[in-house]
């Protein structure tokens, strides 16, 4: 191979196979405004691969220096001094929960959804409405999805889900509340993915099904769901990212209290969830200095944790979808699912 | 197993129904002293009691007349109208392995290929799928270093000129290529035309300058009458025969010394093939053209010279005459004959 | 029955848009139309609404909200308008320009930074961009010359931009790579053998074939950007200011707020009615101008339609 590199680039060499590319065109004969863009284009990529790189390394930085193992283990304190506030426990089991019930109902009925759409789809224009819905709730800023909440919630008919003052007034916030909102977040990856991947699905697998007798509710619960199975796990999982990146949400509907603080009185489960707690993403909003303020430190430490799990779900989803394209068709995919 | 698997590993059933047996079609009208149907068809799945109804067959315009061989041929000039040397091919050779297939004989796409082309002829390189005849066509304008890891040795000359020591952009301005699934941009069919015309230069001509060179490269490719009424339209609305016709109008619009066409008419209906092949014979007076093909029948209508490749080898080079009736070497005279590929 | 569990999410939509202007009525039936408008101090009338109790005077209920439509606009154009070319030139540099280990890179990077969640994009503006402004970007003569009117922390128009754009650039950039990948070879192949440049083939023919995905990018970004509401609170200083152009190279210091950020900063007074409706308003703005984005998108996209389909 070396022989070969170092061989003459002359055009008199008629011997072997000789040089990979001829002269390409010189820059002299380029117009401004393609010097303009090559030069832009490239300013531009290594300014963005710069500005990657900083926060990526900062992030990082500042995470190791102020993460210690007690902090993620120990319940925050309300305390004067920094030593004894003590950690994100409650924030970050705040977060699981709320992923678990946001997940819990959006899943189903993302499901759905892209079921009735792809397999039934009739009448063609009450398809294309929910289909726009879908897409407005995906489009809608989070404040105004927290607001509806507050709105919804602050219903006497919905006062189960929260807290009520003693002046008859519904609060309105509480980890359902939030829950569910949190769920009309998921909703629109989990539909797009379901829905994309049902619509890859060969038609001549559910024309098999059904001449085989089999009614469509069967199909579709022994055919066409596990065949979907990759794509609902990337859609939670893309649900889930964007379930735990939320703050808006939290802060209007959770109340940011340091601990989670279930509702007195009632069954200890059911008075959790109608209780009020707090996240990470709000932790780290009161922790800054647009919030309570004071503790910056444990805001860095508990960003490097949120942005650790942003990266796991980045990877299984990268995962998910590597397997799903290495495999080669429809039926092999399922065989590596089973 | 679950259900699935199972169905997975059916075969898919066939959309179609069992296609009916087919029976000889006749254009005609029924006359009361016509023998009875029954005697005429060949197959009949009915058994000779059962008369099947004639079917007519109403053409929306009468049938062209295929031309007798004679009349074909007076359509090609004899080539010792062939003009000045255009191309020349010395010792091509072309390989896409990784640097360790290099030097091993077996890897090359091309072997040593060594060609004239001239003004005035149609050049058809003709050989069995995958060997190297498109290869060797994008040698010529440098299209091979796109693919990474292509590698090129021998010498190509255009007018003279080491196609090496040319910047790329400079030779494909000369050399021009329509290639097999017509490309058209995703432009009106001017801005499609005028591309070249725009792009190629220093600075951007304007529209009254373009636009007698846009209608005379439609009407050199037979597009224009089509098109003429309104050339603002996507070009991507056209049918498949006029995208093509678009490509080469596209293509020869900046007045390139060589065309090269990469089996331009594969994809296209008997129709346009015809239409496109009627082009070629036109276009060949200002350039030089090479033409890919794996269609004999088509190689035989349109060609002057005919270079026969097998496995990346220059197997047999001549004119269209000697290659397809007194063709040298045995392996074309198999392939000519039909014997393999 | 899948039916119905389908027509969920637009059960939602219709919902959300009858709650919210319920609760926003009242600021309708007030001031009509011209809360949009600006007049008197924004920050008197929040305060005057925060005080009102059960059942509040009609005056109470005056609102001109202009200031922080202003801001909205404001922070939302100047952060577009700085992430778009440099969106859109990355992505070509990704595709196009870059070598092969760097572009998978580049492309897991992108993708990684497109779901940082939005207060940890706070928490770098606040910890670090702001006191770099406060530091050493702004000059006390520049402090000096607004000192009667609002006053220069650091927080201001100008780490509220950066911060967003560098926010919606990730997003545009992972789509219109994608959307540059899809582009067809055959089209590259036919610019390459028609004897052009790279960079001219390029703008001319891949960047006119993205131009559909590149405004689908551009109107999600600027969802994004519109509804940003804890950035924006945390960065832009929380000032019931308008920035005025014409103080010069201070305007891009002046402290601001946006729709959004209104309604995060207050969102715990929701139990004066007054404040409540002010705010519901807000909401509906929102609402409104993020579905009047996507229907505006579509319209642009209209156009080019009839030269994309392939024959």
């Amino acid at each position: 191979m070396s022989t070969l590199v170092s061989h003459p680039i002359s055009a008199a060499d008629r011997s072997g196979i000789g040089p990979r590319r001829g002269r390409g065109s010189s820059m002299r004969t380029w117009r401004w405004s393609d010097r303009l863009l090559l030069l832009a284009a490239w300013a531009a990529g290594l300014t963005l691969c710069a500005i990657a790189a900083a926060i990526v390394l900062y992030m990082g930085y500042r995470g190791i220096q102020y993460l210690s193992p007690e902090l993620i283990f120990s319940r925050p304190q309300a305390s004067l001094t920094q030593a004894g506030s003590g950690g994100f426990l409650d924030p970050l089991l705040g977060t699981m929960l709320l992923t678990v019930i946001g997940v819990a109902i959006a899943a189903p009925l993302a499901i759905c959804s892209a079921l009735w759409i792809v397999e039934y789809g009739r009448p063609s224009w009450l398809a294309r409405v929910v289909e726009s819905g879908i897409e407005i709730v995906a489009g809608t800023p989070d404040i105004v999805i927290a607001f509806f909440g507050l709105a919804i919630f602050q219903l006497h008919l919905l006062s189960f889900a929260s807290e009520t003052a003693e002046g008859g007034g519904v609060t309105g916030r509480s980890f359902l509340a939030a829950g569910a909102m949190m769920s009309l977040i998921a909703l629109p990856p989990i539909f797009v993915t379901v829905r994309d991947g049902l619509q890859t699905v060969p038609s001549h697998m559910r024309e098999a099904a059904f001449a085989l007798g089999k009614t469509r509710i069967a199909t579709i619960r022994r055919v066409l769901l596990p065949g979907v199975r990759s794509n609902i796990a990337t859609g939670v999982t893309l649900g889930v990212s964007r379930i735990i990146a939320d703050t808006a949400i939290v802060i209007v509907l959770l109340g940011s209290t340091l601990r989670i603080s279930p509702q007195p009185g009632g069954a200890p489960v059911l008075g959790v969830l109608k209780g009020l707690g707090s996240t990470l993403t709000s932790y780290i909003y009161e922790n800054s200095p647009a919030g309570e303020g004071g503790a910056p430190q444990k805001a860095y430490a508990a960003a490097f944790v949120l942005m650790l799990f942003v990266l796991a779900l980045n990877l299984v989803v990268e995962r998910i979808s590597r397997a799903q394209a290495r495999s080669s068709g429809f039926v092999t995919a399922v065989e590596g699912i089973v | 197993m679950s259900e699935f698997q199972q169905l997975s590993q059916a075969p898919p059933p066939s959309t179609r129904g069992t296609r009916p047996r087919a029976h000889t079609l006749r254009a005609h009208t029924p006359h009361a002293d016509d023998p009875p149907e029954h005697a005429t068809l060949s197959t009949s799945p009915f058994g000779t009691d059962h008369v099947p109804p004639v079917r007519t067959i109403v053409l929306d315009r009468p049938p062209e007349p295929v031309r007798p061989p004679e009349q074909r041929e007076a359509l090609r000039p004899v080539a010792s109208a062939a003009g000045p040397e255009r191309l020349r091919l010395e010792d091509v050779s072309v390989s896409y392995g990784g640097a360790s297939t290099l030097g091993r004989r077996g890897a090359n796409a091309v072997r040593s290929v060594s060609l004239s082309i001239h003004q005035g002829e149609v050049l058809a390189l003709i050989g069995p799928s995958g060997c190297g005849k498109t290869t060797l066509l994008r040698t010529l304008n440098r299209l091979t270093e796109l693919t990474p890891g292509a590698r090129r040795g021998g010498r190509i000359l255009l007018d003279g000129e080491d196609v090496h020591d040319l910047e790329d952009t400079a030779l494909r301005a000369r050399v021009a290529m329509v290639f097999q699934q017509p490309n058209p941009f995703p432009m009106s069919i001017f801005d499609n035309v005028a591309f070249a015309l725009r792009e190629q230069s220093r600075r951007r001509p304007r529209r009254p300058e373009l636009e007698p060179l846009v209608v005379d490269a439609l009407r050199r490719a037979g597009l224009y009458d089509e098109v003429a009424d309104d050339l603002h339209r996507p070009a991507l609305r056209l049918s498949g025969g006029q995208q093509q016709r678009l490509c080469i109008a596209r293509a020869i619009a900046p007045r390139p010394e060589a065309l090269l066409m990469d089996e331009p008419c594969s994809a296209l209906d008997p129709i346009s093939t015809g239409v496109i092949e009627e082009l070629i014979h036109e276009l060949r007076r200002d350039l030089a053209v090479v033409i890919v093909t794996h269609n004999l029948a088509q190689a035989r209508r349109v060609a002057d010279k005919v270079a026969f490749m097998y496995l990346g080898d220059l197997v047999e080079y001549g004119t269209a005459d000697q290659v397809f009736e007194e063709p040298r070497a045995p392996r074309t005279r198999d392939y000519v004959r039909g014997a393999f590929g | 029955m899948l039916g119905a569990v389908a027509l969920f999410a637009c059960l939602c939509v219709l919902a959300m848009i009858a709650l919210v202007a319920q609760r926003a009525w009242p600021i309708f039936a007030h001031n009509g139309l011209s809360w949009l408008g600006s007049g008197g101090s924004l920050k008197a009338q929040i305060e005057t609404m925060l005080a009102t109790s059960a059942h509040p005077p009609a005056s109470a209920f005056y609102f001109r909200a202009w200031p922080i439509i202003y801001g909205t606009l404001l922070i939302t154009a100047l952060a577009v308008l700085l992430a778009l070319p440099l969106s859109v030139l990355s992505a070509v540099f990704i595709v196009e320009l870059a070598p092969l280990r760097m572009r998978r890179v580049t492309v897991r990077v992108v993708r990684l930074l497109a779901s940082v969640p939005s207060v940890v994009w706070g928490l770098i503006g606040i910890l670090v961009l702001v006191p770099f402004f406060d530091n050493h970007i702004i000059s006390p003569s520049e402090r000096t010359s607004v000192e009667g009117t609002v006053q220069l922390t650091g927080a201001g128009l100008a780490p509220a931009v950066l911060v967003l754009a560098v926010m919606i650039t990730p997003i545009m950039v992972a789509l219109t790579c994608d959307a540059l990948g899809a582009v067809p070879p055959a089209w590259r192949e036919g610019a390459a053998a028609l004897g052009v440049n790279r960079m001219r083939a390029i703008r001319a023919v891949t960047l006119r074939a993205v131009r559909p995905a590149i405004v689908a990018a551009t109107v999600l970004a600027t969802a994004r950007a519109l509804g940003e509401a804890i950035v924006i609170s945390m960065v832009s200083g929380s000032n019931f200011f308008a920035p005025r152009p014409s103080d010069g190279l201070t305007f891009l210091f002046e402290p601001l707020r946006s729709l959004a950020s209104t309604i995060v900063d207050y969102h715990e007074g929701t139990s004066a009615p007054a404040l409540s409706a002010a705010l519901y308003a807000c909401a509906l703005l929102l609402l409104f101008s993020a579905f009047a984005l996507s229907v505006g998108g579509y319209l642009i996209k209209l156009p080019m339609r009839k030269y994309q389909t392939r024959g």
